[in-house]
C-alpha cells in the first residue's frame, strides 16, 4: 500500500508539481524583475508612450515564450504533431488539450507582470502623462501662456520628480492616473480570475466524458515517452554487457565458454541469472541495424495502442509448463532449458 | 486491516485538511496583498468613493473566485451534479453538502480583506472624508481658495502643503478611522456570534443520522476521484511499459526470438503477473476509450459484493514427498 502511494505520488509529483513548480517559479521571477528593474521614463513627449507601453506589454511577451521554452511538454506534442500516423491514428483533440495546458501555464508569469505594472502605476504615468487635463489639479495659471509644444513637453515631464518645479500639480496629476492604472489592474485580475473560474467551473458542464479521454491519451503520451526512453537504456545497457562479454568469449575462445558450462551446472546461478535477465532484457534486438530500426519505426511508424493477448498467453503457457516440470524435476531441468538457450547464443554471435 | 485503515484515515484526513490549509493561505495571501498594494486615493471630490469602494469590493470578489478555483470539492462538486444517472442514483443532499462546504471555505479570503480593510481604515477615510461635517473641527485652512468639499476631499493625502500648519486633517482622519473600526469589530463580532450559534443550534435542527450519511458520501466521491485518476495513471503506465516492449519485440528478425521467459526465474514471472493484473484486462484502444466514457455516462453502482467475495486462488508447493513447502492461502 506504501509502495503504491509513493509510485503514486513520484509518477503525478513527477509530471504536473514539477510543472506547476516551474511556473510559480516564473511567477515569483517576473515579480522579482519588476521590482529590481529601475524605471526611468524619458520625459520626453516622442518617447514617454512607447516607454511605458511598451514596459507594460513587451517583458509579458518574453515571459510567455520562455515558459514555452522551459515547458518539457512542448517537444512531446510538437512530436505528437509532426509523426507520420503509422499504425496510430492521431487523435486533434488531444493535440489541442496539451496545447491549452500548456498555454495556461505559460499564460500565469506574464498575467503577473502585467498586474504588478498597473498597480504600480509608474508605466501608465510615463505613457498617459501628456493627455491629462492639468487645469483639474490646482493652480495652474502659468500653462495657459504656453504654446502646445511647449505645453505638451512640460506635461511629459510630470513622470520625473527632478524635472517637474510645481510639486503639489506634480503629485496630484501622479495620484490621479495612479488611480485609473490601478483601477485598470485591478479590473484586469477580475476578468482573468473570471475566466479561469468559468473555465474551470463550468467546463464539466460540457464534454466532461471526452475530456476524461484526452486527459488519460495525453498523459499515457508522456509516459510512453519516458518508458521508451527507460527501456531503451536498459536495452543499450545489457547491450553493451552482451557485447562486452562476447568479446572476452571470442578472445579467449571455446575453453572459457565450456569453462563456464561446467561451473554454471555446479549452481553457481548468481552470474547466469545476471547475464540471462540482460539476454531477456535485450528483447531480440541484437544487432545495430535493428537497433536503428527500432528508432527510426518508433517516430515514422508507431504502433497501434493493442497489446497482444496470444503472447501473454504464450508466456502463461510456458509458466505453467515450466511450474509443472520444476515441480517434478527439479532445478537442473531449468538449467537444461538455460544451456540450450546458451549454446543457440553462442552460435549466433560466430555468425 | 490496519493499513486499511491508516489509507482511508490518510485520505480522510488529505482531503478536508489540504482545502482548509489553502484557504487559510489564501486568507495570508489576501492580508499580504493589502499590506503590499500602494493605496492611493485620488483625493478628487467626484472620484474618492468610486476608488475607495471599488478596492473594497473587487479585490474580495477576486479572492473568492481564486477561493473556489484552488478547491478540488468544486471539481467533485461539478462532477457529481452534471453527471448523467447511469447505474448510481443521485443525491442532491450530497451536492448540497459540498457546495456549502466549499462557499464557506471560499468566503473566509474576501471577509478577511474587507475585515483588514476596515481595521485599518485608510479606505473609509478615502471614501468618507467628504461627508464629514467640517463645522466639528477648527483650523479649517481657510486661505487656499479652495472650497470646502475640496479640502476635504484632500484629507486623506497627507503629503498635500494645505494641511502643513493645521491639525485638521488629522482630526478628522481620527474621526472617520474610529467610525471604520467600529463597523470593521462589529462585523467581525457578528459574524463570530453567527457562528457560534450556527454550531449550537444545527444539531436541535439537523437530522444527524442523514448529515453523517451525507458527509460520508460526498468524502466518498473525492476519494473514488483520487483514485479513479490514479488508476488511470498506474494502467498508463504498464500499458506504455507493454506496448513499448511489444514493438521492440515486433522489430526484432526472425520469430526464434519469441521465446518465453525462463520460468525458473520467479521473480520475472511474478512481475509478469503483477503488471496483468494492474491492466486488469484493458490492453486496447477501443477498450479504454469504452472505459472513460462509460465512467462518465454510467457511472457503476455502488455495491462491491462481485470483487470483495471473488475467489482467491490459492497455491500450496508441496515436494515429491507430499510435505507442503509453501502455501499461499
Amino acid at each position: 500500500m506504501d509502495k503504491f502511494r509513493m509510485m503514486f505520488q513520484f509518477l503525478q509529483s513527477n509530471q504536473e508539481s514539477f510543472m506547476n513548480g516551474i511556473c510559480g517559479i516564473m511567477a515569483l521571477a517576473s515579480a522579482q524583475m519588476y521590482s529590481t528593474f529601475e524605471f526611468s521614463c524619458p520625459c520626453m513627449p516622442e518617447y514617454n508612450y512607447t516607454y511605458g507601453i511598451g514596459l507594460l506589454l513587451i517583458p509579458p511577451i518574453w515571459f510567455f515564450m520562455l515558459g514555452f521554452v522551459l515547458n518539457n511538454n512542448v517537444s512531446v506534442l510538437a512530436e505528437e504533431w509532426k509523426r507520420p500516423t503509422g499504425e496510430r491514428l492521431k487523435d486533434p483533440t488531444i493535440l489541442r488539450y496539451m496545447f491549452c495546458s500548456i498555454t495556461q501555464r505559460s499564460l500565469i508569469a506574464p498575467a503577473l507582470w502585467v498586474s504588478v505594472t498597473l498597480m504600480d502605476g509608474k508605466s501608465f504615468l510615463c505613457a498617459f502623462s501628456t493627455n491629462l487635463d492639468i487645469e483639474k489639479f490646482g493652480n495652474s495659471s502659468f500653462i495657459k501662456e504656453m504654446s502646445e509644444t511647449e505645453r505638451t513637453r512640460l506635461l511629459a515631464r510630470i513622470p520625473c520628480e527632478d524635472l517637474f518645479e510645481h510639486k503639489e500639480l506634480r503629485v496630484a496629476a501622479t495620484r490621479y492616473i495612479k488611480c485609473i492604472s490601478q483601477a485598470c489592474g485591478w479590473i484586469f485580475l477580475l476578468m482573468i480570475t473570471f475566466t479561469a473560474f468559468l473555465i474551470r467551473a463550468i467546463r464539466p458542464c460540457f464534454t466532461q466524458a471526452a475530456f476524461l479521454k484526452t486527459k488519460y491519451w495525453s498523459h499515457y503520451i508522456d509516459i510512453e515517452r519516458k518508458m521508451f526512453d527507460e527501456t531503451c537504456k536498459e536495452h543499450a545497457k545489457s547491450f553493451a554487457k552482451v557485447c562486452i562479454h562476447q568479446y572476452f568469449e571470442n578472445i579467449s575462445g571455446e575453453m572459457q565458454s565450456l569453462h563456464h558450462h561446467h561451473s554454471g551446472k555446479d549452481g553457481g546461478g548468481d552470474e547466469e541469472e545476471d547475464k540471462r535477465s540482460d539476454e531477456e532484457r535485450l528483447l531480440g534486438i541484437r544487432a545495430q541495424d535493428d537497433m536503428n530500426k527500432v528508432l527510426w519505426n518508433w517516430h515514422t511508424c508507431k504502433p497501434a495502442l493493442a497489446l497482444r493477448k496470444d503472447q501473454m498467453d504464450d508466456k502463461n503457457n510456458s509458466k505453467l509448463t515450466g511450474k509443472i516440470n520444476e515441480a517434478f524435476n527439479g532445478f537442473a531441468n531449468g538449467h537444461t532449458h538455460g544451456t540450450e538457450k546458451k549454446e543457440w547464443a553462442v552460435y549466433y554471435s560466430k555468425v | 486491516m490496519d493499513r486499511l485503515k491508516l489509507v482511508l484515515q490518510y485520505f480522510q484526513s488529505n482531503s478536508e485538511s489540504i482545502s482548509n490549509g489553502i484557504c487559510i493561505i489564501l486568507a495570508l495571501v489576501s492580508v499580504k496583498l493589502y499590506t503590499s498594494f500602494d493605496f492611493n486615493c485620488p483625493c478628487l471630490p467626484q472620484y474618492n468613493k468610486l476608488y475607495s469602494l471599488g478596492v473594497m469590493i473587487v479585490p474580495p470578489i477576486v479572492l473568492f473566485f481564486l477561493g473556489v478555483l484552488v478547491n478540488r470539492h468544486t471539481g467533485v462538486m461539478m462532477d457529481e451534479w452534471m453527471r448523467p444517472v447511469g447505474n448510481r442514483s443521485k443525491n442532491p443532499a450530497v451536492v448540497k453538502y459540498l457546495f456549502s462546504a466549499m462557499i464557506q471555505r471560499a468566503l473566509l479570503a474576501p471577509m478577511v480583506w474587507i475585515l483588514v480593510t476596515l481595521l485599518d481604515g485608510k479606505i473609509f477615510i478615502c471614501a468618507f472624508s467628504v461627508s464629514v461635517d467640517p463645522g466639528l473641527f477648527s483650523g479649517v485652512p481657510n486661505n487656499t481658495g479652495l472650497d470646502v468639499i475640496k479640502i476635504l476631499a484632500k484629507v486623506p493625502c497627507k503629503e498635500d502643503i494645505i494641511f502643513r500648519n493645521s491639525s485638521f486633517r488629522k482630526a478628522v482622519s481620527r474621526y472617520v478611522r474610529c467610525y471604520s473600526q467600529a463597523v470593521g469589530w462589529s462585523i467581525l463580532l457578528f459574524l463570530i456570534v453567527l457562528g457560534a450559534m450556527g454550531r449550537l443550534i444545527k444539531p436541535c435542527f439537523d437530522d444527524h443520522a442523514t448529515f453523517l450519511q451525507t458527509r460520508y458520501w460526498s468524502n466518498y466521491l473525492d476519494v473514488e476521484q483520487k483514485l479513479f485518476d490514479e488508476t488511470c495513471v498506474l494502467h498508463a503506465r504498464d500499458f506504455a511499459r507493454k506496448c513499448v516492449v511489444q514493438f521492440f519485440e515486433d522489430m526484432a528478425e526472425g520469430s526464434i526470438l519469441h521465446l518465453p521467459h525462463p520460468p525458473f526465474i520467479s521473480n520475472v514471472s511474478q512481475r509478469w503477473e503483477d503488471e496483468e493484473e494492474k491492466l486488469h484486462g484493458i490492453t486496447k484502444q477501443e477498450q479504454m476509450d469504452k472505459l472513460l466514457n462509460k465512467w462518465y455516462y454510467s457511472k457503476p453502482e455502488l455495491d462491491v459484493t462481485r470483487i470483495a467475495h471473488r475467489p482467491k486462488p490459492c497455491v500450496t508447493w508441496e515436494d515429491p514427498g507430499r510435505r507442503t513447502l509453501y502455501s499461499d492461502v
